[in-house]
């Protein structure tokens, strides 16, 4: 195939450029967290980590890192849990309103999330209970559970049954057959699944919004509160430890489940 | 085989339990609250009344923010195609062995937060941000110009959230064309370009459409890019939902609006599912 046409040029040149719209906002933030002054944004008046060191001070942020990774980690662990028994009842049996169920469970990608978050509160509000970390957690789930579906259901149609079969045949009852076939086969989906729950989880803000209070700050909501006043560096330096805690899971994730299913015949 | 009728159902029971009660039950309560009234003191009132229907409609205010949102989501579809196309083809085509990096590096943004993603653009687009710093900088203009807080700035913030939706969106429907129709194509004469416009341009348009539909999807359900880098004439639907909730606390006006955004979300995605079938969308999410 001839590669050096003017035409693919172009598109090259058109991708680097779609790239750099893409990326010179996360660069930005990056360079900009290391900005020792306090106020405007350009030039930088050299490199400093005197607001990494503020940030490393401010109890409230500590906590808010503390709430993210805690409901992070519950929602990635539930939503899993959840999802692969989902999974398994669609992809391994037959029964009546399978379809309708199944769009039913994955609805919440196609709901928006300002919706899902008011109705949520409102449920809430008609049940007299207050605003609490269990509401983020459950509201959690039900964004992060469609997408944990999706992952695994795609990794278990490629599972034949027969493996299963046979275990069974061999006198392995149904939890011994999922714990020793079923479950290391899928490890790399559950992996994913639950990598990608958690980011979605710790990212989360339009509907975390309506359900957080001034106890339960997640980091995105503090970032939200911060930005009421204005830019700052504080907040460029509280965005670059967030993009890299949130871009290293799901490498040493990607890393992690290749080495699992590479392990594996 | 033994009957097992009752297995898939235990299997399903947890997430159907949550969907229900966390989902379908609090939508059926918008609905419901949407129709009572707000008592003066800030009670809620249960009632049967159109009350907050009709002063949604009563002037041109509210719908005038309804059609903001359509034309904004149009726009942000509209250019998405425009912005997302190329590069999805390009990874399509490409056979460098760094592909899988570029791949990786265009789903990256997933991973970072929409807060981050969004709020950067004032360091770009503000007085003092990259743009403005750099045009004073070589002398082409004397003060900063004003790039935010209008429409343009809000569509950069949209764009910068939605565009790798679309990007994954059409590359998974390019991947799944078999290469050997290009090369048939190719024998046949056609010209690069002839066998891009008759075998693979038809071929990837159910990816765009699941792009479309979904960065549409979206953009109508969002508050962040128009409250952060908007101004006050820039609100969307979302934005109003946002307002009368937590800001005023009106809730059977907040949810009459969210049954009006949902209703019309739902016509669009019915339609769509209708004549074109919403599975495609669900792919782009399992093809990693």
């Amino acid at each position: 195939m001839k590669k050096i046409s003017p035409g693919w040029t172009l598109i090259r040149l058109y991708t680097i450029l779609v790239y750099i719209f893409m990326f010179t906002p996360i660069v930005v933030v990056m360079v900009l967290a290391f900005n020792p002054k306090q106020f405007g944004i350009f030039p930088m008046e050299g490199v400093s980590l005197r607001w990494f060191v503020k940030l490393a001070q401010n109890e409230s942020i500590i906590e808010a890192f503390r709430n993210s990774l805690v409901l992070g980690s519950l929602t990635a662990l539930i939503s899993t849990a959840i999802g692969i028994l989902a999974a398994m009842a669609f992809i391994r049996f037959e029964f009546p309103g399978k379809n309708t169920l199944n769009t039913l469970l994955l609805s919440p990608i196609m709901i928006p999330e300002v919706v899902l978050g008011v109705a949520l509160l409102l449920f809430l509000r008609f049940l007299q209970q207050p605003k609490s970390f269990a509401l983020l957690l459950i509201g959690h789930v039900v964004l992060t559970l469609p997408y944990v579906l999706l992952i695994v259901q795609a990794r278990l149609v490629g599972i034949k049954k027969e493996y299963e079969e046979a275990a069974k045949s061999l006198g392995a009852n149904a939890f011994q057959t999922f714990r020793e076939v079923t479950f290391p086969l899928l490890l790399p989906a559950i992996l994913a699944g639950g990598l990608f729950a958690f980011t979605i989880s710790f990212d989360d803000i339009t509907a975390t919004l309506f359900w957080a209070t001034a106890q339960n700050q997640t980091v995105p909501v503090k970032i939200f509160s911060m930005l009421r006043n204005s830019i700052s560096p504080e907040i460029n330096a509280l965005g670059a430890v967030m993009i890299v805690l949130t871009v290293a899971t799901p490498l040493l994730g990607g890393y992690l489940s290749r080495r699992f299913s590479r392990a594996k015949p | 085989m033994k009957s097992d009728k009752w297995k898939p159902w235990a299997l399903l029971a947890p997430s159907l339990t949550a969907v229900f009660l966390l989902l379908v039950i609090p939508v059926c309560f918008i609905v419901v609250y949407s129709f009572w009234l707000r008592a003066p003191s800030g009670a809620d009132i249960p009632a049967f009344q159109m009350g907050n229907y009709a002063k949604f409609f009563e002037d041109f205010f509210y719908p005038g923010i309804l059609i903001r949102t359509i034309r904004i989501a149009f726009e942000t579809v509209l250019l998405c195609v425009v912005m997302g196309y190329i590069p999805a083809y390009f990874f399509y085509r490409s056979e460098s062995r760094y592909k899988r990096v570029f791949l990786l590096l265009i789903m990256l943004p997933f991973w970072i937060s929409f807060i981050i993603r969004t709020m950067s653009w004032i360091n770009i687009m503000g007085d003092s941000g990259l743009i403005n710093h750099f045009l004073l900088k070589i002398g082409l203009i004397e003060t900063p110009i004003a790039m935010l807080y209008n429409e343009f700035s809000v569509l950069m913030g949209l764009i910068m959230y939605l565009l790798p939706f679309m990007v994954l969106n059409i590359y998974v429907s390019l991947e799944g064309i078999d290469k050997s129709l290009l090369e048939a194509a190719r024998c046949m004469g056609c010209t690069e370009w002839q066998a891009f416009r008759e075998v693979t341009l038809p071929l990837s348009l159910p990816g765009v459409s699941a792009g479309c539909l979904l960065v549409f999807v979206l953009t109508a359900g969002t508050y962040l890019p128009p409250m952060i880098l908007g101004g006050p004439g820039n609100d969307m639907i979302a934005n109003l939902i946002f307002k009368r909730v937590i800001g005023t606390l009106d809730w059977p006006f907040g949810s009459a609006i969210s049954v009006i955004l949902l209703s019309l979300l739902f016509v669009i995605v019915w339609t769509y599912n209708r004549y074109l079938g919403i599975n495609q969308i669900f792919k782009s999410f399992q093809g990693k």
